[in-house]
């Protein structure tokens, strides 16, 4: 205890020129009070809304075009960079992929590295992470730095030494369960999700205590409603209670037990109603014919009260998946205008391609729009009951197994993956790094062993018909449901967006640019080349009077699979040569941290 | 679970006539250098090796990458079966490969516990063996009627 407060005072002390007033008076506000701090980019997603939005100004639309590259750093590592840097004070953290290793880079002296960390693991994780070793980095809280290791070792690291607080496994790796996704800090709690939706694992939520990393709660996205930690008359789904085993009706026998419903994505917090948010991911096996029920709750946004985990409401987007659209995407938390009417909104960029617009203290349902006019899979949301009008001729369990369903919008890697889109303050518009590729999906039986893939389908993906670009940079109105400007990108945009009140809207694409945009008309401002593809988040933060913006490149993860050879055969009779060159004609592997400032 | 009753199992599922698959399967395996798969115009196949594509997309797609030809994180297979043998192939896919050091970390998992690669072994080396022998373009192939 008396060690945390003295470190405490110590990273307090670090962050000159900044105002925190009372910070010492309860630890529990510590982290609030950094993220209030727009010098610092203090959690994953800039804050507890999951916005990523930074209200720096220095770096504008009138001055973007003089920035330049400031200084660069290489993690040794060669595989895909998801996530960004956290900055604290005159201090940057930043985590890669296997073997994990974290850096402190210090600021005051031109990012010599304060600390690193680096944990031994067993490399036979690897092939058992789904696509590529990402990690989507760390997260700070009450002088310690939080990372979710591949071997499902959750460790908390002193901040300002790097030592080992304490570590606890939150998973079994040998039966396909891993670590991926960032932890969230909040109220004195560490909140983790698993991977492995791919190994017939079973996902589930989980809070530890920062201090200790004693467990406190762990809800599961299937199973018993006490596993689950629903009230059936008190959690809601619709507007009405769920009722007594939601989750076990919608399966056959006992295939909730492989049930997936990983939990890899982004957490967001409300504190006015004390609500955590996040989304879980594809039901086991791929092949939906051999699991026939809605498979609740995955696909799913969950609202859980985040001391004790219970669930408040749920919406579920993609019932019976039948194409690996994952509901893991990032959860937004704004109060926007809807129709006019100003609302407590949760906005949630689904990989289905549908932007969901609930109101986050209800869980109902106020919109569901295609953010992608190429999406064909459904034609709409039924607002009233929350169902897709799913199109049959697009659907692979209707088609049957050994069946090749052709021409689906969006392919299983969705309109939008995990890089997750940002909400301007300035605009009130949403801005959303999108894949635009469509598939072939053939389902058939396959069998469960543990550790062994439980896919049982087998794809091919391309653009859609008659066009080249695999990807845009969209601004989306919720107000409206309309998308306000697309920028076509040749490969997808597999890179976090970042806006800040100078106008500008920043992010990453697979060929390695940073590039830098006007928020009202999405006009190019700046770009540059990075050594490698961005897959990482863009992030800002100010030091020393100076604002910069922080992006991690080292191409990899679901978009480097067609890294080697591109998506489909490079023939002229498609056309369209560009999009289906092979993204090795543009950039190589390589983890780079590039700083940006004027 | 025995080899048999996995066979019959693959056989259900597939809607095979036992006979078709006997035949390719013969042939396979009584002249290692005859040809284990059956490909025309560059896209029709016969059952044993569009069987092998559905496998490969279930088990192998996710690093190896579409058709075979690799990924950012694991080596283009249409390369790797000019120079190896069947037997080196199935001895890899079995017990798996691990290059762990500063500057690799190439992990493959050892599938000798999976049944729906264990029993669908033949069909998967046929269909990289005509992907890598460049007889079998890119793309989801046609199976042939009859096979």
């Amino acid at each position: 205890m008396r060690s945390f407060k003295t470190k405490l005072a110590l990273g307090v002390c670090a962050l000159a020129g900044t105002a925190l007033v009372g910070l010492g008076a309860a630890r529990a506000d510590d982290l609030t009070q950094l993220i209030k701090n727009p010098a610092n980019w203090a959690t994953p997603l800039g804050n507890y809304a999951g916005q990523r939005y930074s209200t720096l100004s220095q770096i504008n639309t009138r001055n973007a075009k003089e920035l330049r590259p400031i200084w660069t750093f290489s993690t040794g590592v060669l595989r895909g960079h998801e996530g960004g840097p956290l900055v604290i004070g005159n201090m940057m953290y930043l985590s890669t992929p296997f073997p994990n290793k974290v850096f402190a880079l210090d600021l005051n002296h031109d990012g010599r590295i304060a600390w690193s960390y680096v944990p031994k693991q067993d490399p036979n994780v690897i092939p058992v992470m789904c696509c590529d070793t990402v990690n989507r980095g760390v997260a700070y809280g009450d002088g310690m730095i939080f990372l979710h290791q591949a071997d499902t070792t959750l460790v908390a690291l002193d901040a300002q030494t790097g030592k080992v607080v304490w570590s606890v496994k939150t998973g079994n790796p040998a039966v396909g369960e891993t670590g991926t996704s960032a932890p969230f800090v909040e109220g004195g709690k560490v909140f983790v999700g698993i991977s492995g939706g791919e190994f017939g694992i079973r996902g589930r939520m989980m809070a530890y205590d920062e201090k200790t990393g004693k467990p406190i709660w762990t809800a599961y996205s299937s199973g018993p409603d006490k596993d689950i930690m629903f009230n059936p008359e008190k959690t809601m789904f619709m507007g009405k209670p769920v009722g007594t085993d939601s989750s076990l009706k919608t399966w056959q026998g006992q295939q909730w037990m492989n049930g997936g419903g990983g939990t890899w994505g982004w957490i967001s917090y409300d504190p006015s109603t004390n609500t955590v948010f996040y989304g879980s991911g594809n039901p086991g096996t791929w092949n939906p014919t051999q699991r026939p029920g809605d498979n609740k709750w995955s696909m799913t946004i969950f609202a859980r009260d985040a001391d004790t985990g219970m669930a408040k409401w749920v919406y579920q987007m993609t019932p019976h998946d039948q194409w690996d659209y994952d509901g893991v995407n990032e959860m937004i938390l704004a109060n926007v205008p809807v129709h006019g009417k100003m609302t407590p909104a949760l906005v949630h960029f689904d990989r289905n391609g549908f932007a969901y617009v609930l109101n986050r203290n209800t869980g109902e349902l106020l919109e569901a729009n295609k953010y992608d006019p190429a999406v064909n899979w459904a034609t709409h949301v039924d607002l009233k009951t929350g169902v897709p009008q799913v199109v049959s001729e697009y659907a692979p369990g209707d088609q049957g197994a050994d069946h090749n369903t052709q021409n689906v919008c969006p392919a299983a890697l969705g309109s939008k993956d995990e890089q997750p889109a940002s909400y301007s303050q300035m605009t009130h518009m949403f801005y959303v790094p999108t894949n635009h590729v469509c598939m072939d999906y053939e389902p058939f039986k396959v069998s469960y062993t543990a550790g062994q893939p439980f896919v049982g389908a087998t794809l091919s993906m391309y653009p859609p018909k008659g066009q080249d670009n695999l990807g845009n940079f969209i601004a989306y109105d919720v107000n409206t449901g309309k998308i306000k400007w697309s920028d076509p990108e040749p490969f997808s945009v597999w890179s976090g967006a970042l806006t800040t009140g100078g106008g500008i809207a920043a992010y990453g694409t697979l060929d390695g640019q940073l590039k830098v945009v006007d928020q009202r008309t999405g006009k190019l401002l700046y770009a540059f080349k990075t050594p490698s593809g961005i897959i990482g988040n863009v992030n800002t933060y100010e030091h020393d009077g100076k604002q910069y913006l922080a992006v991690l490149s080292g191409v990899g993860g679901w978009a480097g699979i067609g890294m080697a050879a591109g998506l489909t055969e490079d023939t002229a009779g498609l056309g369209a040569v560009g999009a289906y060159k092979a993204l090795s004609n543009y950039t190589q592997l390589g983890g780079v941290l590039t700083v940006f400032g004027l | 679970m025995s080899f048999a009753s996995s066979l019959i199992r693959g056989f259900a599922l597939l809607g095979l006539l036992t006979v078709s698959y006997v035949g390719v399967a013969h042939a396979a395996d009584a002249t290692p250098d005859a040809k284990p798969y059956v490909v025309k115009n560059g896209d029709e196949v016969d059952m044993n090796t569009y069987k092998g594509f559905l496998y490969y997309g279930d088990e192998c797609l996710r690093c190896h990458g579409p058709d075979g030809m690799g990924s950012s994180y694991a080596p283009n297979l249409t390369q790797a079966l000019k120079t190896m043998t069947k037997v080196q192939f199935e001895t890899t896919v079995m017990s798996g490969i691990k290059q762990v050091s500063n500057s690799s970390d190439l992990v493959m998992p050892a599938f000798g516990t999976n049944p729906d690669v264990v029993d669908n072994l033949n069909s998967i080396y046929a269909y990289l063996k005509a992907r890598s022998d460049g007889v079998l373009k890119r793309g989801h192939p046609h199976h042939l009627p009859g096979t």
